[in-house]
């Protein structure tokens, strides 16, 4: 099981903040796929993963456990 | 007490308690950057800002920026804490604060930060137009990321 957080126009686009997903062993590309399908989210093709609270990459495999977040252009300050 | 030198907070931010945090008796300098709620961009009214944070990477990233902060500019101590929620007009959205044994790394220090935490710390802001709401990648509007990817690392060559 892994952890999906989802922030800004990406949470208003699925209406939710969270989920969870059996996808251990798929790459962060698989499950932005997946996620697309599933939830329509079109904002994902902009934002950046990070597992476990450290930017990632699209090749990286996700493992059980993990917690993915996707991160949209960020507009702190 | 120990002090978190990089926070994010629901509550107004007070400048002397950023300030006291990076106080230090070998210091001969404390610069201090004040981010606030701007009304007006380029003609548009902004009515409110809605800040909102994946705190503990935010956190894990304010640290990271502490630590090339700390490299760059040896001597110098860095707090900074950014408000999230709602803001109304002229609220403070964030502090910086940087002390350092001479003035000129104060400032560049100060700069630096901020510009590594509108690079890599995850917090968003949703402008209330006037004429409208939407969540916004940068100041300008456009789409940042401009290389796919935020600039994660700090320079190598610099």
């Amino acid at each position: 099981m892994i952890k999906i957080l989802l922030f800004a126009e990406l949470q208003e686009q699925a209406g939710v903040d969270q989920l969870e997903a059996e996808k251990a062993g798929i790459t962060v590309s698989e499950l932005k796929s997946w996620l697309q399908d599933a939830y329509k989210l079109t904002a994902l093709s902009n934002a950046m993963p990070a597992i476990n609270e450290n930017y990632a990459d699209d090749q990286d495999v996700l493992k059980d456990g993990d917690v993915i977040a996707f991160i949209p252009p960020v507009s702190g300050g | 007490m120990e002090q978190r030198l990089f926070e994010i907070s629901d509550q107004p931010l007070l400048i002397e308690e950023i300030v006291a945090k990076v106080s230090r008796r070998e210091c001969g300098a404390i610069s201090t950057f004040i981010g606030t709620v701007r009304e007006l961009t380029h003609g548009k009214r902004t009515l409110k800002l809605e800040y909102q944070a994946y705190i503990p990477m935010a956190i894990k990233t304010l640290e990271q920026i502490g630590e090339e902060v700390r490299k760059k500019w040896p001597g110098s101590t860095i707090a900074i804490t950014h408000r999230i929620g709602t803001l109304d007009i002229s609220e403070i959205a964030v502090i910086i604060a940087v002390s350092t044994p001479h003035r000129k790394a104060a400032y560049e220090a100060n700069e630096y930060a901020m510009e590594r935490i509108k690079q890599i710390v995850p917090i968003w802001k949703k402008e209330f137009w006037e004429d409208g709401t939407k969540w916004i990648g940068d100041q300008l509007e456009k789409t940042p990321y401009p290389d796919g990817a935020p600039k994660i690392g700090e320079d190598k060559d610099d």
